[in-house]
């Protein structure tokens, strides 16, 4: 999918990563998080990790707030009322999670990451299916993660508005084509 | 974590709390009806054959819950979030172990006392019964893990695992129900002592193959 690709993060960074569909961006942060075992190459990182991606790990048959509070539990989150109030889901936490909207399930799930209290963010499309109020919401927590000293890399096809953020587009770093190799 | 992990899991899977669990107690105890009406109430032959007929219905219900046990959880992402969290594969599997005996094998342990009263299985007959199942449902569902694990990124998963636990469970069948005809308690440890093995295997060959899934 992508070769001689190699970035480093500092606390404070946040990097973008952009490319179409199908591109790769999803297994790069999924090899960053050690769920997939890159062909070659390698990946070094100190401190814990909170992923977002397009499943929740929330119970669909539990009630939002029981759900949540499962995680919030696991990670000792110790905010979870004001972070519950932060994504506006307190007025869902009584719905089961399978009746959520797709931009509700995304807010629950970034609640989720935000009571992990990890210092390094892998945000996998944060941006897709949320309304242009929690769009904003997400570059400020980004910000906000930043600032404190987190680090995030996140992947999207959708801007976000954080202050000094790099970016890099994920196709520069496509494999050669067949008779690049032969030339 | 553990701690909080095995209550998650419980409650996902218990009768009566978790998502239609019960339906394996109750499947087990709808056989168990049903084997009179189909060869006659004949008391004799129903305390002869009936020992069969339990472990059979015991080794049916244990493929009922499969389905929802691991694929469930991998869709969700659930164990990837555990993975993040510094859980390892095997740990997970341990504890769905438990949970998932917990919900399947002492409910049928009850369930085989209106089960045997049906089918005229007394005395210490009914003791040998209730012991092997004892001995033997530890098994059933660490095989169970094992094929729910395998089978989880496959399409046809469902069918699939019903296929697989039938022949894998023979051993546990063949010593369980054989206690029974020859009334010896010998046999019985030879349940318990495939139980053992099969327990002690499962989260390992469970935790290895939700890694694989994972992997493709």
């Amino acid at each position: 999918m992508f070769r001689r690709l190699s970035f480093a993060l500092t606390p404070g960074a946040a990097c973008h990563i952009t490319g179409a569909n199908g591109a790769g961006k999803t297994t790069l942060i999924r090899a960053v998080a050690g769920l997939t075992t890159p062909y070659a190459g390698t990946v070094v990182r100190t401190g814990a990790l909170a992923l977002l991606d397009e499943r929740t790990g929330l119970d669909p048959d539990l009630p939002l707030g029981r759900a949540l509070a499962f995680w919030f539990g696991l990670d000792g989150a110790d905010e979870a009322a004001t972070i519950m109030a932060r994504l506006r889901l307190d007025p869902l936490a009584e719905v089961p999670v399978r009746y959520l909207s797709t931009g509700q399930k995304k807010r629950a799930a970034l609640a989720r990451v935000l009571g992990q209290q990890a210092p390094i963010w892998l945000l996998d499309e944060p941006l897709s299916g949320l309304d242009t109020a929690s769009q904003g919401l997400v570059s400020t927590l980004v910000r906000e993660h930043c600032e404190g000293g987190g680090t995030a890399l996140i992947a999207s096809h959708q801007p976000l508005d954080v202050p000094g953020m790099t970016s890099f587009a994920i196709e520069d770093f496509a494999p050669l084509e067949a008779e690049e190799y032969e030339a | 974590m553990i701690a909080a992990l095995l209550r998650r899991d419980l409650a996902q899977f218990f009768p009566f709390t978790g998502s239609g669990a019960a339906l394996p107690v109750v499947f087990f105890v709808a056989v168990a009806m049903l084997f009179p009406f189909a060869v006659g109430p004949d008391a004799n032959l129903l305390a002869k054959t009936g020992g069969g007929v339990v472990w059979i219905a015991a080794l049916l219900a244990a493929i009922l819950p499969l389905e929802k046990l691991v694929a469930r959880d991998i869709e969700l992402g659930f164990f990837d979030q555990l993975k993040l969290r510094g859980l390892a594969e095997e740990a997970m599997m341990a504890v769905r172990l438990i949970a998932h005996w917990l919900s399947f094998g002492p409910p049928l342990l009850l369930a085989t006392f209106p089960a045997a009263a049906l089918l005229k299985i007394e005395g210490e007959t009914f003791q040998i019964l209730l012991l092997g199942l004892a001995a033997g449902t530890p098994g059933l569902a660490a095989i169970g893990l094992m094929i729910a694990a395998l089978t989880a990124s496959l399409r046809a998963g469902a069918a699939l695992s019903g296929l697989l636990l039938i022949p894998l469970a023979l051993p546990i069948l063949i010593f369980g129900a054989g206690a029974l005809a020859r009334q010896d308690q010998v046999s019985l440890g030879f349940v318990a002592a495939i139980s053992l093995a099969l327990v002690a295997l499962a989260p390992f060959a469970a935790g290895a193959a939700i890694r694989a899934a994972r992997e493709n």
